[in-house]
């Protein structure tokens, strides 16, 4: 539809966000609607994901590795010490009062000593050319890889978060979720000699071609010739066919790749499907909502409630981080400023509650209309905007104002689209549907 | 005179914005663990509704400032605030009546009554943005400085100034007396006591014939009149910006949390406990310790234990210790 009425390359552009929000969405819809579990941290997750992408495409500064590798090495050796010294601990001492001091003090004068031996090693890096790099770089693999790392990572944060935050009640867990990926991000945004921090990574590789050299490629021209020849037949001079061609082919290799992007997305939104969908159907499956649904009635039939929301909890986030990685793969940017608990938290919990919770195919279509709608609202509120106030002069303060407040007009469609669905049809526009044989 | 250098040093960059900061965060954290512990759930859009009232405290300032109206040396949003209130407790209200009323009723589950509240975070975020914009505004009008900083070194002959910005004034004076107040409402008075046993056990008392819907209302009156006076000192403290203000409603929860939700002293107290060691942990104390120690043993660098960018960072990590080992808050709250 938006092909028709604006371009092509909107309605594709729009297309892969879907695809990625629905990736998001499952991973959120698991953890949800699977055990019941709250995660508000989907933020930190997709932005470790992003990181990830960084880490595993970009080229190794072969510098800055000179410069301050040893120091950065040496501080994770020393981290990998102290938590191996405080499981030692743990598993050697009774609990008391001095072993939790001790644990407080390690931790404390670890943090102090890292610092302070990190200290010239990251300012060594980020003083390497600061303008372009300023950071260690990455493996210099290809971007796909990072797919795969990106949901390792998420895996590893979920680990810990959830030793940590899962024996908590529903609401605190969703505060506890949310504000620990505040902190996951303000670490990224803020340790330049990993991440570049504010400073952006720009011009990551990617899976697909580059616009550039498709419009001198051959047989991309000859394509893009042989689907619009009706057209092209048309105009007699050969100098304006040949600009029309060219015309074509710069919008012809943007949508070509966009449409490699998609391709990818599908694939992974189709993959993930079929797991979910087995996994959901499977004996695991009907534990997870055995426990969901009476959490002590599962605990004396003998299943793990601990361990298996640990794993479902790991296995979500997991999700969101491919989700994040493929974000990152179709920008070709990583902006750890633009990570906003509104836009990556908030927004895909919406698209869960909206689509309907403990459905697969109700998270996909929850990702794809509430993306949609996120960014359509404003031309669509601009037009009803425009539409009631027809007879009031361009003139008017109050018509003025509106229309330059379009933009904000999403969240109050976001706002109430989910109070209404809250209110009317509490299971989402797909609700859950178990099928017992 | 070195160490009276130290200590007015700490005081100006320290305890005089950690306090005021900590005020600001305490009303905020008192509307949290007021809604919490009445109406049971976590109120995600406690940041944006300050920002509401803090915007109809705005509108009425303009209004004011057009009028020639002005408390001379005071700000004259100290006048716009009871407006500002009136207009709050109306929108929260309205809200109650139509969103949460019915999930009331229901008896549903809190985590439903979050996502309820991510719905209204939602909609005040857009009416906010659409009646005022996004943008970012001062509205403090009147004296700025009680003390300045060249003047106080010139009153003493010390090298380090202080600096008394009138709002921190104001901030730290209308909180302590906002918060006895509504602690002797809570604490002396019928409507206060019953509203604790709701808090309590709710079924003991509508057994012993509490109306509930009074207990509502109370508690969204006195949320709005903290939401609205919170939002409108930290704007005048520093300036109104809806981002700003849908941001700080994470350290809220955290200062919330840490003393032990559902208990309004806890709160309170927690709001401070979050702000000073937030500015404890990111103050580089490189200049402190060239006053107290001698000159021989002056530090290199900075004697920053942890940058600033990691200022929100610190409070939540004390919000994550404080539930691993202490879910019920420094002050014993409800048990999560």
């Amino acid at each position: 539809m938006v092909g028709i009425f604006q371009s092509w390359n909107i309605a594709l552009s729009i297309f892969n966000l879907c695809l990625i929000s629905a990736v998001m969405t499952m991973g959120a819809n698991i953890q949800w609607g699977y055990a019941g579990l709250i995660n508000f941290g989907i933020m930190g997750y997709t932005a470790l994901g992003g990181l990830a992408a960084v880490l595993i495409s970009v080229d190794p500064v072969q510098e800055a590795w000179r410069a301050g590798g040893f120091d950065i090495l040496m501080a994770l050796w020393l981290i990998v010490v102290m938590v191996l010294v405080i499981r030692f601990i743990l598993k050697r001492f009774e609990k008391s009062k001095i072993r939790t001091y001790s644990i407080a003090a390690i931790i404390i004068s670890g943090i102090l000593l890292i610092r302070f031996s990190a200290e010239p090693g990251i300012e060594a890096i980020e003083a390497v050319d600061p303008a372009k790099t300023g950071f260690l770089g990455g493996f210099g693999l290809p971007i796909l890889f990072s797919w795969i790392v990106g949901a390792l990572f998420a895996g590893g944060l979920a680990f810990i978060v959830g030793k940590v935050a899962l024996g908590l009640r529903a609401d605190y867990l969703a505060i506890a979720t949310l504000l620990i990926s505040e902190i996951v991000i303000s670490i990224i945004k803020h340790e330049d000699w990993l991440t570049r921090g504010v400073k952006n990574v720009i011009g990551l590789k990617r899976p697909a071609p580059y616009e550039v050299d498709l419009q001198t490629t051959d047989w991309f021209i000859n394509l893009v010739e042989k689907f619009n020849s009706g057209k092209l037949s048309v105009i007699e001079n050969l100098a304006d066919r040949q600009a029309a061609l060219n015309q074509l082919v710069i919008e012809g290799s943007s949508v070509f790749v966009k449409l490699c992007y998609s391709g990818l997305f599908l694939v992974v939104v189709i993959i993930l499907l079929i797991l979910t969908q087995k996994a959901l159907y499977s004996p695991w499956g009907r534990m997870m909502r055995a426990i969901r649904d009476n959490e002590e009635a599962a605990n004396a039939m003998g299943k793990n409630v601990v361990k298996q929301h640990l794993l479902i909890f790991i296995l979500g986030s997991a999700i969101v981080g491919i989700a994040g990685a493929m974000l990152v793969t179709q920008d070709g940017l990583f902006t750890p400023g633009s990570y906003r608990p509104m836009r990556y938290t908030f927004l895909i919990w919406v698209m869960v509650i909206v689509g309907g919770s403990g459905n697969n195919f109700g998270a996909i279509l929850g990702g794809f209309v509430v993306w949609f709608l996120w960014i359509e609202a404003a031309p669509i509120s601009l037009f009803l905007i425009n539409f009631f106030t027809a007879g009031i002069p361009e003139t008017n303060a109050l018509k003025a104002h509106l229309i330059e407040s379009v933009p904000y007009f999403r969240f109050l469609l976001m706002g109430l689209g989910l109070l209404f669905i809250m209110r009317y049809r509490p299971k989402g526009i797909l609700p859950e549907k178990i099928e017992i044989k | 005179m070195d160490f009276v250098n130290a200590i007015i040093l700490l005081l100006n960059y320290i305890f005089i914005p950690a306090l005021t900061y900590g005020s600001q965060l305490a009303l905020g954290a008192i509307f949290v663990t007021l809604i919490y512990g009445i109406l049971r759930f976590a109120n995600f859009a406690t940041g944006d509704m300050m920002s509401f009232g803090t915007m109809a405290t705005i509108l009425f300032t303009w209004y004011f400032q057009s009028l020639g109206v002005s408390l001379g040396v005071l700000p004259t949003a100290l006048l716009a605030i009871p407006f500002g209130i009136i207009f709050m407790i109306l929108y929260m209200l309205i809200i109650d009546k139509f969103v949460f009323k019915y999930y009331r009723h229901q008896k549903s589950p809190p985590v439903q009554f979050a996502m309820v509240s991510i719905g209204v975070m939602f909609v005040t975020q857009a009416v906010v943005r659409i009646i005022i914009g996004p943008a970012d505004r001062r509205f403090f009008d009147g004296e700025k400085f009680i003390i300045k900083a060249r003047e106080f070194k010139e009153m003493t002959g010390l090298n380090e100034g202080l600096a008394l910005k009138s709002t921190q004034v104001i901030t730290i004076f209308v909180t302590i007396v906002l918060v006895s107040l509504l602690f002797w409402f809570l604490n002396r008075t019928k409507t206060g006591k019953s509203m604790k046993a709701y808090s309590d056990n709710e079924d003991l008392a509508l057994l012993s014939g509490i109306d509930p819907k009074k207990i509502v209302l109370v508690t969204w009156v006195i949320a709005g009149i903290l939401a609205t006076i919170g939002g409108a000192l930290y704007g005048l403290d520093k300036s109104f910006k809806p981002f700003t203000y849908f941001n700080n409603m994470l350290p809220i929860f955290a200062a919330a949390i840490v003393g032990g939700i559902g208990n309004p002293f806890g709160a309170f107290l927690g709001g401070y406990v979050i702000a000073f060691s937030e500015i404890l942990l990111t103050y580089a104390y490189k200049k402190f310790f060239m006053y107290v120690l001698p000159a021989s043993m002056e530090p290199e660098g900075l004697v920053q234990l942890l940058s600033t960018d990691y200022k929100f960072a610190v409070s939540f990590s004390i919000l994550v210790i404080v539930l691993l080992y202490r879910p019920s808050g420094i002050f014993k709250g409800k048990v999560l």
